[in-house]
Formats: C-alpha cells, structure tokens, sequence
C-alpha cells in the first residue's frame, strides 16, 4: 500500500473542508492556502519520486480489488501532471495573497481553489472511467464558483457559456461511459484497455472513440470545440485566470493521452489522423485569434487554444518521440501560461486595464519587470534557449522524421505568428510610451502588500531557463511518460496484475 | 571555449552595475572583455593557419543529441576575430556616443549578449547549437533596433527585422533538422565530411531550399533587403557592428560553412551565384540613388552581402578565396564607415550626404580615415579592398557557367561601387563647407576615433602586405569553406590582366558617375515610384492581411453566440459518429418489437407525448410540466427494470426541479420566439439526427456486449464483503465510495458557489 499516489488528492480535499470551516477568518483562510498547496507540492514531488523508481504507483481505494473497485494509478504522466499542478497551485496561493483581495477571500475563493486542485489532481490519478467524470465534476462546479466570484456582468455573461458547453461535454462524456459499460463491461480504465485489445471488429469501438475525442476536445478547447475559453478566461480575478490557464485544458489533454493511447489504439491510423486535423485546425485557429485582440487577457486566452494543438499535434503524431515532445510541451506550457497571466495582472494593478492601446512606459519604470516578461513571452513563442523552444524544436523534429510535412509547415508559422502576439505585448505594454490622456501608474507593485504577486513571477520565470539551460532531467522524464504510454500493457499489468 | 562564451553573457548580466561604477570610462572597462577574447581567440591563430580544426564539446541535452559543441577551424575563427576584435571597438564607442543617453546600462546589457550570440553561432559545432545562438541573435538585434523604442518607427522596423529573419529562421529551424537526417549527425563536423550523401538524399532538394531561406533572409538578399536599411533605426554603434562583422554576416557564414556538404551541386551554383549577383547589383543601385549617409552605407552593405552569396555560389578556389578577402575587406571598411557616420552625426548633426561639405578642416583626423576606409569600398589601389575585388573579377570571369550575366551585373556593380565610394570618400569633405546643423567644435573623442582609425589602417596594411593576411588565415578559411586545403594565394598585383583593366575602366566611369550625382539621382526618382511595388510593400500587405484574416476568422467563429457553439459542438459530434460508423460498416442493432408488451408502450407513449408537448407549446408553465412529465415516466422505467433506489432519486429530483423551475418562472419576462421557422426547423433537423444517432448507437452496443459485467461481483460480494444487502448502497458507499465523496463535494462546491453568486455583489457595493 503506496499513500503517496492518494496523497495529492486527500490533501487538497482536507484542506478545502478545514477551510471552509474557518470561513470568517481571513488569517486562517489565507495561511491554509499557502499551507495546504505547499503540502500538495510536497506530496506531489514524493510522487513523482515514486513513480520513477517503480514506474507505476497503484493503490486500490477501500482495498476492492481491480477491476471492481476504484484505483488510482500514476503513471509517469500522471505524476508529472499532478507535479505541475502542485507548482501552480502553491504559486497561485502566493500570488493571491496580494492579488485576490477581501471580496474574494470572504467569498470562499481559498476553499474553491482546494477543491480545485483536488478535482484537477484526482482527475490525473484516477485509473477508472466514471471517476474520472466525478473528478470532472468536481472541476467544473469548482471552476465555475471561481469564475463568477466577483459578481461582474461580464463574469456571469463569461461563466453561462463555460458551463453551458462544459456541460454538453459531460453529457457526452457520460453517454460514452455508458456505451464502454456496455461494450465492456467494466469501468475501470485497464481493465476496458485489456479487454478491447482483443475484440477484432473495432468498428463500434473507433465510434465510441469519437464521442471521447469530442467530450476530451471540449475539455481541452481544441478546434472546433474551444468557443467557451475565449469567452469567459479574461473575465475572473487574475490569479483564477491563471490558474484556469495553467491547468483546466490540460486536463483535458490529458485525459486525450490517456484515452488514445490506453483505450483507443486500434485504428490508429484513422483516430490519430483526427487528431492530427484537430491539431492543426487548434493551432491555426488560436494564433489567428490571439493576432485580432488588442486586450492582454483575451490574447493570452487564444494562445492556449493555439499550444493545445502542439501537445495534440504531439499525441496524434504516435511515435516516442512525438509523445515525449507533447509531454515536454505540456509541461513548458504550464508553467509559462500561468506566468504569464499572472504578470498581466501586475500590469494591471500598474495600469487599471487590460487593453494594450491603454498601457504602455512599464520598461522605461520598471524593467524588471520587462525581463520578467520577455522571459516566458519568448519561451512561448519557441525562442531558444528557453523551455518552449525545446518543446518545438522536439515537436517539429518529430513531425519531419514521421515524414507529416504540411502539420510541421502549420506549427512553424504558428511559431512565428506566436511571437508575433507576444511582441505586440511587449511593444504596446512596455515599449510604447504611456499614450496622452491615459492615467499613468495607479499603483506602486514593487512594495507593501503587492509583494507577494513578484514571488511566484519569478519563481516561474526561473524555472522557464532552468529547463532550458538544463533540460536533460525534464526530458528523460517525458521520454518515460512516453514509453509507458505507447506500452499499454505495463500500465494494464501495474493494475491488474500480470495475465496470462 | 564556452567559458568564453558564458563569460560574456554573465558580464552583460552585470553590465548596468559595471556601467553605474565607472560612469565615463564604462566603454573602456567593459570593452576589455572582448579585446580580451580577441587575444583568445588569437592564440588559436598558429594551430589553425597550420590547417588544423578544434572540436571541443560540453554536453547540454545528451538524449536529443545537443551539446555545446564548438569548432575551431579557419573560417569560424575569421569570424570570431571579426565579431571580438571590432566588438572591442563598438563598446568603446558606444560609451562615448551614447554618453549622455539614459539606458546606456541596458544597452551594454544587449550589445553584449549579441555579441556572445554571434560568437557562439559562428563557432557552434552541433547544429542545434547554432539554431540557437542564430535565433538569439535575432533576438537580441531586434532589442538593439529598437532601442529608442518610444519612436514608433523604430519599434516598427525593429519587428520587421524580427519577423523576417525568425520566419527564414523556422524554414531554417525544418531544414537543419533534415540535414541532420541527411547527414547521420547533429555535428557540423561530421556532416562536412558527409557531403556526398547529402547531396544525394531524398531530401536534399526541400533541406537546401529551407536552409537557403534562414540564410538568405538574415543576410538580406533579394527579396528580402528591405529590413536591412530600415535597421538604421538603431543608433550607430549598432548599424556598425551589425553591418560589419555580425547579424547579416551570419547569412553568409552559414552558406560557406555548409558549402563542403551543400556545395557542388548545379541547384546551389545557379541559386546562390543568380541571388547573390542580383541583390549584389540591388544594393549597389540603391546605395548611389540614396542621401542619408546611413542608407547609403547600409545598401552597400546589401551590396557586400550579395557579392559574398554570389562568390560561395560560384565556389571555385578562387571565387572562395575572394569571398573570405571581401568578407575581411568590408568588415574593416563598413566597420570604421559606420563609426565615421556617427562621428558626423554627433559632430555635425549631419545625417544627410547633401546636408554635408568641407568637413576636412573641421575633422581632419575623421576625414583621413573615412578617405582611407572609402578608398578600400571602391577597391582602389593598393587598399585591401582592392585585392579582393581584383580577385572577385577573376572568379567571376572563370566561373563554371553563367559568365556572361554575372560578369555583366559584376562591371555594373564595380561602377557604381566607385560612385558610392567617392560619395563616401568626397562628398562630406570637400567642396564648399556646407551649413551642417552643428558646427564641429572639435575633433571626435579617442574612444569614437579608435575604431575608424585602426579599421581603415587595416584595410591599407593588407592591402600593401596581403601575405599577411592570406597566410594568417584568409587561406584557412577559404581552406574550410572549401572542404579542402587551398593552394592559391592573395596578391596586390596580378600584372595586367582583363580584370585590372575592368578596375581601372570602373574608376573612370564611377568618377564620371560621381560628377553627375545630382542628375543621375533625378533622372532615376522613378525607381521611388516602382519601390511602390517592391517587396516591402508585399511584407506591410502581408501584415494587414494577417490581422485582416484573423480579425475575419475570429469575427465567424467567436462569434459571441452560445447557440451556435452548442450548434457547432452537437453537429461535430453527430457528424464524427456518423462519418466513423460508415466508414468502419458499423452494424446498426435491431429492435425486437415483438417483445414489446402493452404497458411499456403505454410509456413510450407518455414519453414521446410529454416531448412533444414541451417542444412545440408556447405557455412556459406547460413547457416545465411536460418536462417533469418525462422525468417522472423515466422514473417509472427505472422501477420496472426493478432499480427502486433509482427511481426513487429520479422522483426526488424531478420534483424538486419543477419546483424550483416554476418559482423561477414567475421572475421571468414574457415568452419570446425570437427564431425565425427555418432556423427552428434547423434546429429540430440538428436534435434529430444526434438523437437519433446516439440512439442507433447504443442499440449497436446493445447487440455487441463483449463481455460479461463486474456487477456480477458486486451482487456477490455484497453481503459476504460488504455488510449490506442493498447492492446499490453498497456500490454507492462502499464499493464506489471514491464516487460519492467527490460528488458530496460537488454539492459543497455549488453551494459556496451559489452563495457567492448571490451575495458577493450586494455586498461589494455596500
């Protein structure tokens, strides 16, 4: 019995409830945030130790026997997922310390971010089909409670859409859990895997496959499913945009790693090929629209959309070194997008605005804060020798060793399309002068009580040139999760057992 | 190797410290860094003119073949004597010129990681190490061209830089890759020594176009020389050390560097020699229709660029031994011109050749320089200039096909180099003294005259004693471009020959050229109105067509209306479903009608009445009724396929719904029909077919059923295991129970979340 895999679940889960407990104590709600996300870095970290040295960390939830009861299983994936998620977690407690003010704490928005975390965590653990909707759930319901808090029109207006196509997706996801059931008979996620490598006609089950892809692609705000993330991401708090940004389509995309490469693997050349138009139509699409916007928030948001399809690109490509650059990708993503929302809203606390043609002079007053920036801005836009030019170089090679010229041609303008955006950023915010008429500084972020929101900032910056100046750990890491992925049946053994 | 190049880049961290510390004499201390490299770099000099090369590796990511290698040979340390050697002088004269200028720290900061990007790439050995110092360095220059970046036009022209050299970068980025694949390795090393099966890969073709495309952009050749000028934005000591020795050098580093393993081919001579000798006689024509003195400089700079590309595309031995004098004889010359035009600048105000005239007695010192450095541009004897453009003829006139055009666009272009160098070289300082918006006060500072001084002295030492430089190293490099030992020679008189009378014919007709500037300028201001449609047009169109296309596609698909996501999301499922089961002949299941007894279609009856009920009435109040209807006969079908508990949940939330619905619905305006009959007709078409999809799904299911169900163990294990005879509990609390709590939370989450929405802004505004 291994607690470590239960550990970044029950953690979060705990502390939400305790915090609940102390709902008038701002005090105690802002120390258990820190407190409590800190232990789930912690936990996380152990994990991924874990899964290291044993490849796969399984525990049975209640001590049913697989296939019959729950399991939690990490897998490499996994725990680099939930490891991220750890780091996002705790650098968003931070930066909420400053950043998410009394309104906010008042309404609940530490206990909100706990069981965030625990539904994104337990939705990368859990090795089982219907779990993972429940996990889902949690997610949504959680997510939704942080969009609205604020109580602005725009967030409810942003918030209705969210749930709306969210809910559309669960309905669809439950109608292909349904249908697995019955094909199969068992929910638990191995135990469909084992079952399906043996069925010859896998018409139905490539069918079946279809509604993942479309419940997964809603998820992950994929083309041509992706209308609720520009919709309602510039609308929340700074910090619950970042964190959203962070982790919420990921988990979508995980969940899409998982499925085909456990579950769907038998036409491969059919769904991979999808997936593959499903990436490229994600890239084109999130670039083009983050190149229409002239509001911070509302480019960052259609650049997630836009390296969603990198990390597809990666899954549908198949080949080891395409999963390992989709794994790499996600997790240079992760930490440079909630960077990079987290600095928009220092900005926005300088300028009282999101909108670029508003802002400008922030290089001239405070050029730290520019490199702050340019780090992770260029990381996304794949310049060496930051993270995000590792992911690319890593994608892209294996797309012209998989000999799939046109997606590599897709993913190289959307390259440069990328740091077309972030240039855009850079010139309007911190390059340009403050424009006549536009108030200028509102207030001072290098002292008092905005310190906080520097903390993380930099922490993630920091971290965007460790893995480029030493990338080799984090690879080998991804170059694991890929070779788990692409043998099913380790996995299967790991939780089944060996069968004959 | 690569503590030299960490070194630099860990003292541009500290640069803005360096510089509050030494205050004026910042150019001069944090100058020594590169001088200090130059003398490095030096002590490789004897093992390399010996013809050695050096291979040293560091590993970086080991699992995807990149390390930091680097490479010692001829032509990387040509370059690296270039960019260390003149990068002493640029930050010299940066600390003097830009003195007074608030962000001088911040410019030392980027000057000098520029400069350790340039180095690394011109000394990297694995290819990916080169990507990356390359992509750096267009990083970096984009942040030095805009460094007066509250200038609206310098932040523009510093993205156009930027975009067109990180776009030729990513073909770059595709085509090494397939080198790579090509050539067995990541290591230029071995791939130079591989050319014979690169040259006859299968992706020999698109890798050469792509790496053609990274080179041909950084270095400006035709059609893409509009960035270059427009680079000028940047203050002076950049322009200078961009143009001489670095950034638009890399281009052309890149095609000598590749060309023992790319070379040799009748794709690579007829591209490069056509490109090259095109932009070569471009640039040229530009140079001697412009005023500014930047401009001009900078279009001949296009014009040195052209010429090297055309003399690596000819690439006999004496074409590549051209190529490397001309490389050294326009490093020194661009380099101290450069300086010269930010002495004018700062002096005289000056940055217009017609603003200028008889500055000669106000700058005397200047004036002898930039004489000297002009002397070596038009390649008069017997500057260094002149050997290389000596010998520049003589390849072309030998060259292994196409003499006949490039020996025309060579004459045309010596012409007109002479022109542009008397513009240089007379028009600032002799004739009448023109009204220069300074009046000189003084000779330029050390620190600004050190450069143009010790480039264009150079550029005559060289030019008497071309031994010197051909021994030193000129040959070696020619040695590494070729891929193999070079037995020619550099010479300042090759006795008379077709090529020296073509020189001394250029002379004449370049003064005659000269001495009719201002006419000849008049009679080509058509040229203005054909630039109308020059490539920089196409890039700016190309901009507005990017953001009109995005801004078009953005306005179709975020369209701001939630009915036509979920439209978009439904059809999509349905269409994919129902693509997939064709394609695969999926077997739709059969219905057993006969099976069927009275009271279950009695509700079916029910069900499909409420439905349409719901659908089609126009009262709310009935709409909620039938809805609870269906619930409620749901409910009944859990109870006859004897799940009670089920039903019973059914029956609690359906009740509560309507409930809840109703007391809503009294909040509520009137009902509305806001969608016209096609679009509801649309809309039902879209319901039925997903429907009804959905439902042929599960009967395919239905009949399929695999394998038997784990519920079995459930119903067995419930009592023994579970303690419970109620299966359904158990599964919920025991079996399941990891289901349940995070439901329990689910409801949590909503009630917080509910709270929150309802209070959180009646109190925000108290």
């Amino acid at each position: 019995m291994n607690m470590s895999v239960a550990l970044p679940v029950i953690l979060p889960l705990f502390f939400g409830a305790l915090s609940v407990m102390f709902w008038r104590s701002h005090f105690a709600q802002r120390s258990l945030g820190v407190l409590g996300t800190g232990a789930m870095l912690l936990a996380t970290i152990w994990l991924l130790m874990e899964t290291w040295e044993h490849g796969h960390v399984v525990m049975e939830m209640g001590s049913w026997p697989a296939p019959f009861g729950i399991v939690l299983v990490s897998d490499m994936l996994a725990a680099i997922m939930v490891v991220l998620t750890g780091i996002i977690g705790f650098a968003t407690a931070i930066y909420s310390l400053s950043g998410i003010g009394k309104m906010s704490e008042k309404f609940g928005y530490y206990p909100l971010l706990h069981l965030l975390l625990a539904g994104v965590n337990g939705a990368f653990l859990t090795g089982d089909i219907f779990n993972l909707y429940v996990w889902f759930e949690v997610m949504l319901v959680a997510s939704f409670a942080l969009l609205i808090l604020g109580g602005e029109r725009s967030q409810m207006e942003g918030a209705i859409k969210y749930v709306t196509l969210n809910l559309l997706s669960s309905m669809i996801f439950l109608t292909a859990i349904g249908l697995t059931y019955g094909l199969t008979g068992t929910l638990n996620m191995a135990d469909i895997g084992a079952k399906l490598a043996t069925v010859e006609d896998t018409g139905l089950v490539t069918v079946i496959a279809m509604l993942y892809l479309v419940a997964f692609g809603v998820k992950a705000a994929a083309f041509p499913f992706f209308f609720w993330l520009p919709a309602s991401y510039h609308t929340p708090k700074v910090a619950v945009s970042a964190l959203f940004a962070g982790l919420l389509t990921k988990v979508g995309v995980y969940a899409l790693f998982r499925v085909f490469t456990l579950i769907f693997n038998q036409e491969v050349d059919y769904t991979h090929e999808i997936l593959l138009w499903v990436a490229a139509g994600t890239m084109l699409t999130g670039v083009l629209g983050a190149a229409a916007h002239y509001e911070f928030r509302r480019i960052l948001s259609f650049h997630i959309i836009s390296q969603i399809g990198y990390m597809i690109m990666g899954l549908a490509l198949f080949t080891p070194l395409a999963l390992v650059g989709g794994v790499f990708y996600i997790m240079h993503h992760i930490i440079v997008k909630a960077n990079l929302f987290l600095i928009s809203g220092i900005t926005f606390v300088m300028k009282g605005t999101h909108e670029l043609r508003q802002m400008g002079g922030i290089y001239r007053t405070n050029p730290i804060l520019g490199v702050l920036f340019l780090i992770p801005a260029l990381s996304l836009a794949g310049m060496p020798p930051l993270s995000g030019f590792f992911a690319k170089f890593i994608i892209i090679r294996a797309g012209i060793e998989a000999e799939a010229y046109w997606v590599v041609a897709v993913a190289l303008v959307v390259g440069l399309l990328t740091l077309y955006s972030m240039i855009k950023i850079w010139a309007e915010v911190f390059w340009k002068a403050q424009p006549e008429g536009v108030e200028g500084e509102i207030h001072d972020v290098s002292s008092g009580p905005m310190i906080w929101m520097w903390i993380p900032v930099i922490m993630l910056a920091m971290m965007t040139i460790a893995i480029g100046l030493y990338g080799e750990p984090i690879y080998q890491m991804a170059l694991m999760s890929a070779e788990q992925l692409l043998d099913p049946s380790q996995y299967i053994e790991a939780v089944l057992g060996v069968q004959e | 190797m690569l503590y030299a190049i960490l070194s630099i880049f860990l003292v541009a961290a500290v640069a803005p410290v360096v510089h509050r510390l030494t205050g004026r004499a910042s150019g001069w201390v944090l100058g020594l860094l590169p001088a200090a490299l130059f003398v490095y770099f030096l002590s490789f000099l004897p093992a390399v003119s010996s013809g050695e090369s050096i291979v040293l590796v560091w590993p970086w990511m080991p699992g995807l073949d990149i390390q930091l290698s680097f490479l010692v040979d001829g032509l990387s340390l040509l370059f690296a004597l270039l960019v260390s050697g003149i990068g002493f002088f640029i930050v010299t004269y940066a600390g003097r010129y830009l003195q007074a200028h608030r962000d001088l720290g911040r410019f030392y900061v980027i000057i000098l990681a520029f400069m350790g990007s340039m180095l690394g790439l011109v000394l990297a050995d694995n290819l990916i190490a080169l990507f990356v110092f390359w992509e750096l360095t267009s990083i970096t220059s984009y942040l030095l061209i805009g460094y007066n970046h509250e200038d609206k036009d310098a932040r523009k022209y510093a993205l156009q830089g930027l975009f067109v050299t990180v776009g030729g970068g990513l073909a770059l980025l595709a085509g090494i890759i397939m080198l790579a694949m090509a050539g067995g390795s990541w290591e230029l090393s071995e791939i130079l020594n591989n050319g014979d099966v690169v040259r006859e890969h299968a992706l020999y073709l698109p890798l050469l176009l792509l790496i053609l495309l990274g080179a041909f952009t950084k270095s400006a050749q035709v059609p893409f020389h509009f960035w270059l000028p427009r680079a000028m934005a940047a203050p002076t000591p950049v322009s200078a050390y961009l143009h001489s020795a670095t950034m638009v050098k890399a281009g052309v580093y890149l095609l000598a560097r590749l060309n023992p393993s790319l070379g040799g081919t009748d794709i690579w001579f007829t591209t490069l020699a056509l490109f090259g000798a095109v932009t070569m006689f471009t640039g040229v024509f530009l140079a001697f229709r412009s005023t500014g003195v930047k401009k001009v400089l900078a279009y001949s700079t296009v014009m040195a660029l052209g010429t090297l590309t055309m003399l690596i595309g000819v690439g006999t031995e004496t074409a590549l031994l051209a190529a490397m004098a001309f490389l050294l004889a326009h490093s020194l010359y661009k380099g101290a011109l450069f300086m010269v035009a930010g002495i004018l600048d700062h002096e005289a105000g000056a940055k217009d050749f017609l603003q200028t005239g008889g500055l000669r007695s106000a700058l005397p010192v200047t004036a002898a320089f930039a004489i000297l450095a002009a002397l070596s541009l038009g390649g008069v004897i017997p500057l260094f200039g002149f050997v290389a453009k000596e010998l520049m003829l003589e390849a072309v006139l030998d060259a292994p096909g196409l003499v006949g055009i490039l020996s025309l666009f060579a004459v045309l272009t010596a012409i007109l180099g002479v022109a542009v160098a008397a513009i240089v070289g007379i028009r600032p300082w002799f004739g009448a003294r023109a009204d220069t918006p300074k009046t000189p006060q003084h000779e330029a500072p050390v620190a600004m005259l050190a450069g143009p001084a010790v480039l264009a002295s150079l550029g005559l030492i060289f030019g008497l004693g071309p031994g010197l430089a051909d021994q030193g190293l000129i040959n070696a490099a020619a040695a590494s471009v070729q891929g193999a030992p070079v037995d020619g020679y550099l010479a300042l008189w090759h006795g008379i020959n077709l090529p020296l009378a073509i020189s001394a014919f250029s002379l004449v007709a370049g003064g005659l050229l000269y001495w009719r500037w201002e006419q000849a300028r008049r009679a080509l201001a058509w040229v203005d109105r054909a630039a109308e449609y020059g490539p920089e047009k196409g890039y700016f169109k190309m901009m507005d067509g990017l953001v009109w296309i995005s801004e078009w596609q953005t306005r179709v698909l975020q369209n701001g209306y939630l009915r036509y996501y979920v439209i978009v999301t439904v059809a999509m499922t349905a269409g994919l479903v129902g693509v997939t089961a064709q394609l695969f002949e999926v077997s739709v299941g059969t219905l057993h009608f006969e099976r069927l007894q009275i009271h279950e279609m009695a509700i079916i009856a029910i069900l499909v009445a409420s439905m349409l009920f719901a659908v089609l009435t126009r009262s709310r109040l009935g709409a909620v009724a039938a809805l609870g209807s269906l619930g409620f006969t749901v409910a009944l079908v859990y109870v006859l396929y004897s799940a009670a508990d089920v039903g019973i949940t059914q029956v609690l939330v359906e009740t509560l719904t309507v409930i809840l619905l109703v007391l809503v619905l009294f909040r509520l305006p009137g009902f509305l029909n806001l969608s016209s009959s096609a679009l509801r007709v649309r809309d039902a078409g879209i319901a039925l077919v997903t429907g009804g999809m959905i439902t042929l799904l599960i009967l395919s299911t239905l009949d399929a059923r695999l394998f038997p169900s784990i519920s079995q163990y459930f119903i067995e294990e419930s009592e023994p295991s579970g303690y419970g005879r109620n299966i359904v509990n158990v599964v919920l609390v025991d079996f399941r129970a990891l289901d349940t709590l995070g439901e329990i939370f689910v409801l949590a989450l909503a009630a917080i979340g509910v709270y929150a929405m309802l209070r959180f802004r009646a109190e925000d505004r108290r």
